[in-house]
């Protein structure tokens, strides 16, 4: 059994219930984490979340495991590189930010 | 099924996405203090090397060599653009990564569609799949779409100011329904690959629209938005891929987006709609310097150089007002030399940092800590705000409407509400400026004709330097 139809069979799959009450839960985490930040550091944390939403890299590779044809190979070779670029730009950005909010002697 | 390794196992790598999403929400957390935010980052970032290592132990990985190439030319290209950035570009910055972020989302979503439909399975046949596959194709290609534009605002690279799109905003509702529509039909069983398009190119053309009209200084309330989009969406494709890990980063970048659009709105007293909808928030209109006569016929007063630096020297408090335009010709550095030339002559100085002065909130804290201003100086605005009746001398360098004292007394003002920094409450103010040109919003700001104010026209770090060079001689 490869890995896509493993993945389209939803004896496999989480129950959609369950991934739901994730994405609600982790919608408050979110929150409640977030909301605690000073307006000093909201630009530096807009790009920090910006740096985490590049884990749609994961889809991208999850995607590209089971891909056969060339044009989709190619659509997720785009895909891998943008959610790199996402991924090592906004972490390495959001550093030299608070780098900067270091104190220095 | 063949035996395989306990690290291929499912519960194995779920247990590695807990570890993962674990550090992103200590990291995220550290980041709320400036102490412990470059660790809190680290941890973010180290919570992200687990995420990607634990997809590729996935049982029936494969395209090694596809994967490699996309994984090292992403971060060849990361590296040096987060490198090079000059630190006022950072909201461009942040609007290309969210981008490509969301353009991920949008090609994985159709790819996904094409594997499927290779395999015979249509998302009608799996809702739990179809739905948030539709959802994450319209609101990635949205994201992507919009986000450069808001891009090339920021760059400059087309006009700051709104760009009315005929049709307006019922445009924008028939192209959001017609993604929704393609969409609607796909999930129905109709497995046409030129539905899927029309999603994309629906929503591609929604994102143009949609940010097309919205002014420069409505931007950064645009780049939250859309940056809270694309965790919605990476989330959306975490659904559809049964994956924990991108649900979880996905629906914290999205509340954190949301919240942080929330609070810029509010700092520049608009609503989200009344952003979203666009119109108000144009680049300013450039009115020659010379012969400057003010708001309601009121006279400029320009001072000199000179004159500011005698003003400065004897002053017993200065606060330091740095708005955008400081930001623009680059003057932090000189800002802060002057900062120093001032305290060595036992003057206090402090900065009065408005929420959303910059582009962006907080975008001049990182501005000034670049050039070394030290923490404890920088104020918001609740904590200057009481300050400035004791201040002799406040100097506003390149700010505009976060000063404009209609917000506090002109119903009829289109800022009016908006919380401001209270600088014509000190004994008086020099303002910097390049010409006698309108701010961001647009409007006339009475400070400059206020008696108290005297204008000091020019380059803001040439004006510094100069005032830094006659505190020298003084």
């Amino acid at each position: 059994m490869d890995f896509l139809t493993l993945a389209a069979s939803t004896a496999e799959r989480t129950p959609i219930i369950t991934l739901l009450a994730i994405t609600v839960l982790a919608g408050f985490v979110g929150f409640f984490v977030i909301s605690k930040v000073p307006n000093t550091l909201h630009t530096p944390l807009m790009s920090a979340t910006n740096a985490i939403h590049g884990i749609v890299l994961l889809g991208g590779l999850i995607a590209m495991f089971g891909a056969d044809d060339a044009l989709t190979k190619a659509m997720l070779v785009v895909a891998i590189i943008f959610g790199m670029i996402n991924i090592v730009g906004g972490f390495l950005v959001t550093d030299r930010m608070l780098e900067m909010f270091k104190k220095k002697d | 099924m063949l035996a395989t390794s306990f690290y291929q196992d499912t519960a194995f790598i779920n247990a590695l996405y807990i570890v993962a999403f674990t550090l992103f929400i200590v990291g995220l957390s550290q980041v709320t203090s400036p102490l412990t935010a470059v660790r809190g980052n680290r941890i973010a970032g180290y919570g992200m090397v687990v995420a990607i290592v634990a997809t590729l132990l996935i049982e029936g990985a494969g395209n090694w060599v596809l994967i490699a190439i996309g994984l090292i030319v992403g971060t060849a290209i990361g590296i040096p653009s987060a490198r090079q950035v000059k630190m006022t570009a950072m909201p461009q910055m942040v609007a290309l990564f969210n981008g490509v972020g969301g353009g991920a989302i949008a090609l994985i979503a159709w790819a996904e569609y094409r594997e499927y439909a290779e395999l015979g399975v249509g998302l009608g046949d799996e809702l739990a799949i179809g739905i948030p596959l539709v959802f994450a194709a319209i609101v990635g290609s949205v994201s992507f779409w919009g986000s450069n534009i808001a891009f090339a605002k920021l760059q400059e690279l087309i006009g700051g100011s709104p760009i009315k799109v005929p049709g307006g905003v019922v445009l924008n509702v028939l192209l959001l329904l017609a993604a929704i529509a393609c969409g609607v039909a796909i999930l129905a069983g109709e497995n046409e690959e030129l539905l899927f398009i029309g999603i994309l190119v629906f929503s591609a053309v929604l994102g143009n629209l949609f940010v097309l009209p919205i002014g420069g200084a409505d931007m950064p309330v645009v780049i939250s938005t859309l940056n809270a989009f694309t965790g919605l969406s990476a989330a959306a494709a975490g659904i559809a891929l049964d994956n924990t890990a991108l649900i979880v980063a996905g629906m914290i970048v999205g509340a954190s987006g949301t919240i942080l659009t929330d609070q810029m709105a509010k700092a520049m007293n608009r609503t989200i709609p009344s952003v979203l909808l666009g119109g108000f928030g144009g680049g300013g209109v450039e009115a020659p310097a010379g012969a400057p006569t003010g708001a309601e016929g009121g006279t400029v007063r320009s001072t000199s150089a000179a004159d500011a630096a005698i003003q400065l020297a004897y002053a017993r408090q200065v606060v330091v007002v740095p708005g955008y335009g400081m930001a623009v010709s680059q003057a932090q550095h000189a800002v802060r030399e002057m900062a120093k030339a001032l305290e060595e002559k036992g003057v206090e100085v402090k900065f009065a940092i408005h929420p959303v002065a910059g582009r962006m909130p907080g975008h001049m804290n990182v501005l000034l800590a670049e050039a070394d201003v030290p923490y404890d100086q920088l104020k918001e605005m609740d904590e200057i705000n009481g300050e400035f009746g004791r201040t002799d001398v406040s100097l506003v360098i390149g700010a505009n409407d976060v000063t404009n004292p209609d917000a506090r007394s002109k119903p009829d003002s289109p800022i009016y509400g908006m919380p401001i920094l209270n600088v014509d409450e000190s004994s008086s103010v020099i303002v910097l400026k390049r010409s006698m040109s309108s701010g961001f919003a647009g409007i006339d700001n009475p400070l400059f004709v206020n008696p108290k104010t005297a204008m000091l026209f020019g380059d803001a770090k040439g004006s510094i330097t100069e005032i830094t060079s006659e505190l020298g001689n003084l």
